[in-house]
């Protein structure tokens, strides 16, 4: 062979070496998004969440204000007929919750967020579990999770068109900002009606699958109370409330599964099902012992959507997907800045 | 006698490996990437893939054990020898270290380890942030990491097969590719 043919078989060879490496590295770049600037990815949902003095180290990244209780669903039997779910057959299951504020400012008084929100962990005696995060609005604001990332870059803007472009383009927030001026506010957590917004899959025993919602309707008479009157309590007056309540005696929520027809909107918060829609009251929720976040049991708790028992599974809804995601980041961060977020007692644990 | 090339069984197990790891890799750094419904598409896949790798590197260690490895060539250089060796041994701690932070992680952070909507496996770390932020960070930074030295393998495979023409590239072909002549 002669020597220039073995140089250039040589350079033949290491030319394949270097497309295959890089053709390889190019793929699992693109792949990480890295060179795709335009991705959505949980880092830009969560930064678009921050607010303007930054988050609270420790805390969790939107819903940063809550407050940890813990008691139990006691299930009827009659979601039985909707999922095969072992937390819906008859009994009695334990529950790590939090009541919350939806807003990303831990300085907020409670006056202020207009929504507000209820988080669950529901565990069964087969080791299975049911996550969900739901708040007091009827309805999402927006239909995708892109919507969502829109909404917050415009209502974090400084141009004074910003949030009248983006209703432009998505007419849906209409529905909210009506619903927020009618809504009365009320003085207490027991007193809300929390909505999952998400649909989700019920799947029963004999493999029969149906979209749901489901809500949490309160035991006690709701009182409206105005904006004006509840902006002059003290900045914690619904964590003061919630503990005075439980202390007196158990609050309670029922919980109600919505069915949707076969035509009604699965995969869009923004639209809430039809009035008279099939629903089934499934269980009563009975809040029993409150404890302040920073010791308490929710503290540490991950509320993804996406955590359900064999029997529920997620639907072409595509927020629990996002919200999954989002809230993993949002854990891995808080979860690094944990010793920012000291506990009170030494020593407790959750 | 020494074999010149590893036995059926050890080549089938690294092929599948190969391409399970590989998309064990592009599936972790794909779904973290991202809030779409792949998302949760990608993290139902991780899971499991991830303890059949698991599984599958436990099996291939005893193999490895069992029938050893066709020797390098002698005239390889000896830091090639060095390097092909603690490649090598990197492979196989990173197959079995990952599935294990994976699994780690996730009983960190308290979420229940389910393979499928109803298969669920024990927690095998207390449930502590701290712990978690540790076992998450490790998690991403050794995925980086074993997706380099998988690259650095598959450069010097190719190496060995395009340039040195050793027979080093032939004794894990999926198929014999040519007929090895004795060194």
């Amino acid at each position: 062979m002669q020597p220039s043919s073995t140089l250039r078989s040589r350079l033949g060879a290491f030319s394949v070496i270097a497309v295959v490496l890089g053709g390889t590295t190019a793929a699992f770049a693109y792949t990480a998004g890295w060179i795709s600037p335009d991705r959505l990815s949980r880092e830009k949902v969560v930064a678009g969440l921050s607010p303007p003095e930054g988050p609270a180290p420790g805390h969790r990244r939107n819903h940063v204000k809550g407050i940890c209780f813990t008691g139990t669903f006691e299930a009827n039997g009659a979601g039985a007929a909707l999922s095969r779910a072992s937390l819906l057959a008859v009994g009695s299951y334990p529950v790590i919750g939090r009541f919350n504020l939806a807003t990303a400012a831990i300085s907020d008084p409670d006056a202020k967020p207009r929504v507000r929100g209820l988080s669950l962990q529901i565990l069964g005696t087969d080791g299975s579990e049911w996550r969900t995060a739901m708040i007091t609005a009827p309805f999402f604001p927006v239909s995708t999770p892109e919507a969502f990332y829109a909404l917050q870059q415009a209502s974090a803007s400084k141009e004074p068109g910003a949030m009248g472009a983006f209703a432009a383009t998505h007419p849906e927030i209409v529905r909210l900002g009506a619903w927020a001026k009618s809504a009365p506010w009320t003085a207490s957590y027991a007193e809300e009606r929390y909505n999952s917004l998400n649909a989700f899959i019920f799947t029963s025993t004999d493999g029969q699958n149906r979209a749901v919602r489901w809500s949490m309707q309160p035991e006690a008479q709701p009182v409206a109370v105005s904006p004006d009157q509840l902006a002059t309590r003290a900045p914690d007056f619904l964590e003061q409330d919630i503990k005075a309540r439980v202390a007196a005696g158990p609050v309670r929520w029922t919980m109600v599964v919505t069915i949707a027809g076969p035509d009604d909107p699965v995969a869009d918060p923004s639209k809430a099902w039809p009035e008279g829609r099939r629903t089934v009251e499934v269980g009563t929720l009975t809040a029993r012992e409150v404890e302040d976040e920073a010791d308490g049991p929710c503290r540490d708790v991950n509320y993804d959507p996406t955590v359900l028992p064999d029997g529920m599974s997620t639907s072409a809804d595509p927020f629990p997907a996002a919200r999954s995601s989002a809230y993993a980041l949002s854990y891995q961060r808080r979860a690094a800045e944990a010793a920012q977020y000291p506990r009170t007692t030494p020593g407790a644990r959750p | 006698m020494t074999p010149a090339r590893f036995s059926p069984l050890q080549r089938l197990f690294h092929w599948v490996m190969a391409a399970c790891i590989l998309a064990m890799l592009f599936i972790g750094v794909g779904m973290v990437s991202t809030i779409s419904t792949r998302y949760l598409t990608l993290v139902s896949i991780h899971k499991p893939l991830g303890i059949a790798i698991l599984v599958l590197a436990v099996l291939r260690l005893f193999l490895r054990f069992r029938r050893g490895a066709p020797p390098l060539p002698a005239d390889l250089p000896e830091p090639m020898k060095l390097a092909a060796h603690l490649s090598h041994l990197a492979l196989y701690a990173l197959m079995i270290i990952m599935p294990l932070l994976g699994w780690a992680m996730l009983s960190a952070e308290g979420l229940p380890v389910l393979l499928s909507s109803s298969l669920r496996l024990p927690p095998i770390a207390p449930q502590q942030p701290e712990l978690y932020a540790l076992l998450r960070s490790a998690h991403g930074y050794l995925a980086y990491a074993f997706f380099a030295v998988i690259l650095l393998h598959l450069g010097a495979a190719l190496y060995h097969a395009l340039v040195r023409r050793d027979g080093v590239f032939e004794a894990m072909a999926p198929v014999p590719t040519r007929t090895l002549t004795d060194p």
